[in-house]
């Protein structure tokens, strides 16, 4: 079976003469989730306009489930749903009607049902009739969600889905998100929260400046990536990091109170029990000890760094 | 899915209506009284003065006329707002991203739009009854002029409101095009009745031609032939449709 989603040489340069996008290949496979993590600017609303048609390209081929976006254009597109960035509803219309509209406007006949869950789902049943000017901000939102599963999407784009919304609202999203997985849609959402790709992605794709600088497996980017952090809370503050320490690259921090030490998670040897032992013949004792690991949003950082 | 996506016409036609219905008290209230008032000026303080024109009177002459007013005015602007407002509220995403072909897109707007048009229409020639005596004598005729008016007009509002903005630019075409051609396009006078050189200049305003072969369907009178106003009116609509086909195949002030 073909990818669901497969993109070659994809590029985008902007009337204004801004190139976008730029060699941008990517491979989704059915029933993923693929986030896409980016700052401000990197092309990723752009990326998902041009899969969606409401942006056009100007190199690449992209298809969907194996049918070209141009030549098959109709059997490509009736698997997408998108959730757009900015909420766009008539505000006129009631919630029962706008989602009953995306499901004809995609090609499907009506189905009641099947819209009676979705809105059940998203818990928005009892507003069906209410008017969209009349709902809240995160209700609009869940209105744009029911809007795109309204034809039953094969891949689904979610364009940052929980930006402006509450915590309450993002963990109700997240599970919204991992049922839909279940039931074997597809997932490309974008997102400037990194614990939101850490939380639920199975791969990661990081995109700056209109290139895609990497994509990979979450676990094993943050197992390749990771650093692990050893901090260590003194008894008595030190001035200087003695030389006899030199080999392990410390930070001191907090008046001289903690001692930072960075390493490899990867790597035989963390250096950990040996700067220990050393430590003890020095006399440097310690009240408390902890260890971290990197989050993505380190990673992130890093590699956006090294790209500038 | 193949063929033709039906299901996406529907949905388009159908929220289309109801957004009229939605207003159907202006849509309704609106065009009657501003017939009436036509009625009242024109046809009863100023016709009572006129002498029948080519065998009608005055009153019945102005009928047709003031149908194809209402007829332009209303294709333009309830297909440019149709698709102008989507652009206005972020919703055309939705639209661009929908598995629909240009045509289907075309269809389901500009058949909403027609078919308000040519209700109004009726109802503008119901009202006309009330004041004056109407007579069709070729009423297959006068369907056909109403209806592919409303389609070929409905279809420029439809450029209009892709080409448009703002709201400004959404009413200029109508106020400043449309309502002065009409005007001065013979729909409250025969141009036979204009002294030279305003005859020859009215035969370059295509409303003549729409007008003239509507007038006649009535009353078997026309300005200039019923050929050359059906082939005005066709050659128009040939040129909405190529300027569409065109914006659809680039995106033109759709897509960036
Ligand atoms: N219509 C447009 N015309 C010209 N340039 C545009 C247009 N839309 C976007 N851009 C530019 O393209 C670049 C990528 O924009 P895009 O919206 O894809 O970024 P993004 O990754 O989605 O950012 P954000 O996280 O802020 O949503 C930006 O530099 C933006 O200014
Ligand atoms: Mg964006």
């Amino acid at each position: 079976m073909p990818a669901i989603l497969s993109i070659e040489a994809l590029g985008k340069q902007y009337k204004s003469g801004h190139k976008a996008l730029e060699g941008v290949d990517l491979s989704i496979e059915r029933g993923e989730i693929f986030a896409l993590l980016g700052p401000n600017g990197a092309g990723k609303t752009t990326l998902i306009s041009i899969i969606c048609g409401t942006v056009t390209r100007t190199a690449g081929t992209i298809s969907v489930a194996g049918h070209d976006i141009d030549h098959a254009r109709r059997e490509a597109r009736q698997r997408i749903g998108l959730v757009p960035q900015e909420i766009a509803l008539d505000m006129f219309s009631t919630v029962l009607n706008t989602v009953r509209f995306s499901r004809g406007l995609f090609g499907k006949a009506p189905d009641p049902a099947y819209i009676e869950e979705i809105l059940r789902d998203l818990s928005l049943w009892d507003k069906r009739n209410a008017r969209i000017m009349e709902l809240s901000g995160g209700m609009k939102r869940r209105v744009m969600i029911a809007k795109a599963l309204s034809h039953e999407p094969e891949l689904l784009f979610l364009d940052e889905p929980t930006a402006g919304v509450d915590v309450n609202l993002r963990r109700d999203m997240w599970a919204l998100v991992r049922k839909l997985r279940e039931r074997g849609m597809t997932i490309i959402l974008t997102t400037h929260y990194i614990e939101e790709a850490e939380e639920m992605a199975d791969r990661v794709g990081v995109i700056n400046g209109g290139r895609l600088l990497l994509v990979e497996d979450k676990d094993a980017l943050m197992r390749k990536m990771g650093k692990r952090q050893l901090t260590l809370t003194l008894q008595a503050p030190l001035a200087t990091i003695p030389d006899e320490l030199a080999e392990w690259s410390l930070v001191l921090a907090e008046d001289g109170l903690r001692l930072i030490y960075s390493f490899d998670a990867q790597a035989e040897d963390t250096g950990m029990p040996a700067l220990l032992h050393r430590m003890s013949e020095l006399g440097i004792a310690y009240r408390d000890l902890d260890t971290s690991r990197s989050t993505l949003e380190d990673i992130f950082v890093n590699l956006v760094e090294k790209a500038a | 899915m193949s063929g033709v996506n039906l299901h996406g016409i529907w949905a388009i036609y159908r929220t289309e209506m109801a957004r009229s219905i939605r207003t159907v008290w202006q849509s309704v209230a609106t065009p009657v009284i501003t017939t009436a008032l036509y009625f009242i000026v024109f046809g009863g303080a100023i016709g009572s003065r006129m002498s029948h024109v080519g065998g009608v009177g005055y009153g019945a002459f102005i009928v047709p006329g003031l149908i194809m007013l209402s007829l332009l005015t209303q294709s333009i602007s309830n297909a440019s707002i149709g698709i102008y407002f989507p652009k206005f509220t972020g919703t055309m995403f939705e639209i661009l991203s929908a598995p629909l072909n240009a045509v289907e897109a075309v269809v389901g707007y500009v058949g909403a739009a027609a078919t308000k048009s040519v209700v109004i229409g009726l109802i503008i020639l119901a009202t006309a009854t009330f004041f004056t005596d109407v007579r069709i004598l070729h009423p297959v005729w006068m369907v056909a002029f109403l209806l592919l008016t409303s389609l070929t007009f409905s279809l420029f509002g439809f450029l209009i409101g892709i080409w448009a903005k703002n709201f400004e630019q959404l009413a200029i075409i109508p106020s400043l095009v449309i309502t002065p051609l009409t005007f001065l396009g013979g729909a409250f006078y025969s141009i036979d009745m204009l002294p030279q050189p305003w005859r020859t200049v009215s035969l370059f305003n295509p409303v003549v031609y729409l007008v003239s072969g509507f007038r006649w369907s009535f009353y078997g009178l026309g300005d200039v032939g019923v050929g050359a106003s059906l082939a005005f009116t066709a050659g128009f609509m040939a040129l909405c449709l190529i300027a569409l086909a065109w914006i659809f195949r680039t995106g033109w002030r759709l897509k960036p």
